[in-house]
């Protein structure tokens, strides 16, 4: 590992800043890495950093934890496939943990691909893919559905949950309560900078992109201040060598051709309009929802649980009244506490800012 | 939600490559770029590359800081 | 209900233990919580191996089982002397294989010179065990009986025996078809040697090998025990740069991930360079590294410094280890 010039760290730390400043890092792995990194305690004293969104896992509703669920349990020789994260999210019944105990067969994995290949090789099995995740991970789901399609497996299908960032931006900037938003690397990979072009001026509000490496984070940090002192209301992309000015145009080709936009419910944030990715007719074939019958019904969010607030920034993890107390990651009320990226776990975990 | 990271190709046979981060190596899919080739860093999340990265910006992450810096200089 | 995360060896089976077990066993030598039971100048301990895959880069199953208990009776301070087997397969289960996992065992039983005096052997249905299960049980003799979190004072150093992880990225590896450089391999091994030698000069107060679970596990469990607050620096800690590459891949935490021949060793403040001149010296013992130290504060918490100068909480395991997305 690279060490980081002492310099700028010390350029952050002294930074002069003429206001208090509240941003928000949009990505649930911003979030885990300025804790783990526990850059902190190196902000300027009014320069505020809330956690955003940016976790899949913990926007996407109870009630797909439900639908894995029952999937896994009430329908004969079907296997639920996810990503690991999922597996241990709180659903309005019990965890896909607690149905893989109860003999339902649920199985982690790092790629759809995987999902593919089992389907491949157990013909008589039905092998649903629970999709979660935004821009970065959605275009993996678009190609399975039509690798399925090229290889004729009837026995794939896709329960889909992805959704959009954009969209959960417009409505945060829309509550202005932020200063700048540090904006997620990988969804940008994909997206672009346009997006955050028109929700900068329609909202003037500064949007960096940024990377994920320490100092990828202090560069960002220090553009996004200089920003928001000027009042330069724009999209700065500080993640270049990732990030291409028009994205992944192959990957939203992709998204264009299998998904349509839809309305969707996010866990904490209640329904965003157009920021859910539904198959379209076209592939209805490879659609768990279609498939199974599913009826998408939306479960109540806990009592007492503020992932909500949390997910929009409203409030820090430790601010929650349940956080530590009767929700921590061995009993998870909310989904933030349990997602390896979800705030409530990273401010669990690594102590958010420790006093000595 | 960004867990993706730099892998190195080193082996490409159509849209399956194997792709090496320091000493591991590991099949991953290309279907979402085009263009790949042996040498070429690549960003993977969940199995698949979604960019390839800009060798002269992954020189040196601090190249961005330094234009920052001479713009507040200047400033 | 009973969890595959009871078993991951973090937070959620110390939660079990503490509740179902403790109670209904409860004892002043089961209380402590140690890898062995001490009394009356012995050690004894026991422990299941549910491995998978059962053989993997540098051992198999059956030389993970004799290690791992003659491991837990050495850094306890015991010399193991006897160990009893039990093993139990599956119905049509390959005898070449077995063949291979008992000669393993036979290999680290003699090595250790701690002879195989009695055992059992158990076959059950297809699919009532994944191919293999063994449990061991060894029986030391304590040579060194000072070890203990009540010893553990403030400015006390601590000591890792080498790189950690490798067993589980060896295991794991598999498990997630990445392909590891030639000659990568478990650190699967005795560690009695190095125990006997560093113990030599006394200094040395308290010792554990972070297997499941690893440092985070044994870290937080040497806070919970000695109620110390406990520092550690980022940069000082070894790990193999395929350890690190493995982990920023599929999104684990290092510091989770399990050794099969290391320990950690807590050494008085005062005796710590000359313990590390005599462990230098010795046979497998350059690797020995000072990572951290025991802190005034009397909170029972471990912190990580980070190479920014940040400071955070080393988190311990909860629960199984899952790829991450995200």
């Amino acid at each position: 590992m690279r060490a980081i010039p002492l310099k700028l760290i010390e350029d952050l730390r002294n930074l002069n800043v003429s206001r208090p400043l509240r941003f928000m890092e949009v990505c649930g792995t911003h979030t885990v890495n300025i804790c783990r990194f526990g850059l902190r305690s190196i902000f300027p004293k009014n320069v505020e950093l809330r956690s955003g969104p940016g976790c899949p896992v913990c926007v996407t509703p109870a009630s797909a934890i439900k639908i894995g669920v029952d999937l896994a349990l009430s329908f004969e020789k079907t296997i639920v496939l996810t990503y690991g994260d999922m597996m241990k999210v709180p659903g309005p019944t019990m965890t896909l943990a607690d149905a893989k105990a109860r003999g339902g067969r649920i199985l982690s994995v790092y790629s759809v691909v995987e999902a593919i290949d089992l389907a491949e090789k157990e013909r008589d099995f039905k092998i649903v893919f629970l999709g979660v995740g935004f821009e970065t991970t959605a275009p993996s789901s678009a190609w399975a559905i039509k690798e399925a399609k090229r290889r004729n497996l009837k026995n794939f299908f896709l329960a889909s949950f992805h959704k959009l960032i954009p969209p959960a931006l417009e409505i945060l900037a829309s509550e202005r309560t932020l200063d700048g938003f540090l904006c997620p690397g990988h969804v940008s990979t994909i997206i672009g900078l346009k997006p955050y072009e028109e929700i900068s001026k329609r909202h003037k509000i500064p949007c960096v992109i940024s990377g994920f490496e320490a100092e990828d984070i202090i560069i960002a940090m220090l553009k996004l201040i200089e920003m928001a002192e000027k009042k330069e209301y724009m999209a700065f992309n500080a993640y270049k060598r990732a990030v291409k000015e028009k994205g992944n145009i192959k990957a939203q080709e992709l998204l264009k051709e299998v998904f349509e936009e839809e309305d969707t419910e996010w866990r904490g944030l209640g329904i965003i309009p157009k920021s859910g990715l539904k198959i379209k007719e076209e592939f209805s074939d490879f659609d768990a929802k279609i498939a199974f019958k599913i009826k998408d019904e939306s479960v109540k969010d806990i009592p007492g649980c503020k992932c909500g607030e949390v997910l929009k920034g409203q409030i820090y993890p430790y601010e929650c009244p349940l956080f530590g107390n009767s929700c921590t990651p061995e009993q998870p009320v909310g989904p933030c506490m349990i997602s390896s990226e979800g705030s409530c776990a990273a401010y669990y975990r690594y102590g958010g800012l420790i006093e000595p | 939600m960004c867990l993706a990271v730099p892998h190195r190709i080193v082996r490409v046979d159509g849209n399956e490559a194997i792709a090496e981060i320091g000493s591991i190596k590991k099949k991953v899919r290309l279907d979402l770029l085009e263009d790949v080739r042996i040498g070429d860093y690549v960003l993977i999340h969940a199995g698949f590359a979604i960019e390839k990265l800009s060798v002269e910006e992954a020189e040196d992450i601090l190249d961005a800081w330094k234009e920052i810096e001479e713009a507040q200089n200047e400033g | 209900m009973i969890k595959l995360d009871h078993g991951s060896g973090g937070e959620k089976t110390r939660e079990i233990i503490e509740r179902l077990f403790l109670p209904a066993f409860r004892n002043p030598i089961l209380e402590r919580l140690e890898d062995s039971g001490r009394m009356n100048g012995l050690a004894l301990t026991i422990d299941g191996y549910t491995v998978k895959p059962i053989f993997f880069r540098g051992g198999d199953i059956g030389k993970l089982s004799i290690t791992g208990t003659v491991n837990d009776l050495a850094v306890s301070g015991a010399k193991p002397k006897a160990i009893a087997v039990s093993i139990i397969v599956e119905d049509g289960f390959s005898e070449e294989k077995l063949e291979r996992i008992i000669s393993s065992m036979a290999k680290v039983s003699r090595e250790v010179n701690a002879p195989i005096i009695t055992g059992d052997f158990k076959v059950v249905n297809k699919g009532e065990v994944d191919e293999i299960f063994i449990i061991t049980s060894g029986l030391g003799e304590i040579f060194y009986p000072q070890l203990g979190a009540e010893y553990v004072s403030a400015g006390d150093k601590i000591l890792v025996s080498g790189p950690l992880g490798d067993h589980s990225l060896a295991v794991m590896g598999e498990r997630y078809d990445v392909e590891l450089p030639e000659g990568f391999e478990s650190d699967c091994a005795p560690v009695l040697d190095l125990v006997e030698a560093i113990t030599r000069i006394g200094g040395v107060k308290w010792m554990r090998d972070p297997t499941r679970g690893g440092l985070a596990a044994t870290l937080n469990e040497l806070a919970k025990a000695t109620g110390k607050e406990i520092i550690i620096d980022e940069e000082a800690v070894p790990f193999r740069k395929e350890v690190l590459d493995f982990c920023e891949i599929f999104g684990f935490d290092p510091y989770h991930l399990a050794s099969e021949g290391r320990f950690i060793a807590v050494v008085d403040r005062e005796m710590v360079d000359e313990v590390l001149k005599i462990i230098k010296k010795h046979p497998g013992g350059e690797l020995f590294k000072v990572i951290g130290e025991i802190s005034q504060n009397e909170k029972s918490r471990v912190i990580v410094k980070t190479r920014f100068g940040g400071l955070r909480l080393l988190d311990p395991p909860r629960g199984e280890l899952l790829p991450r997305i995200c």
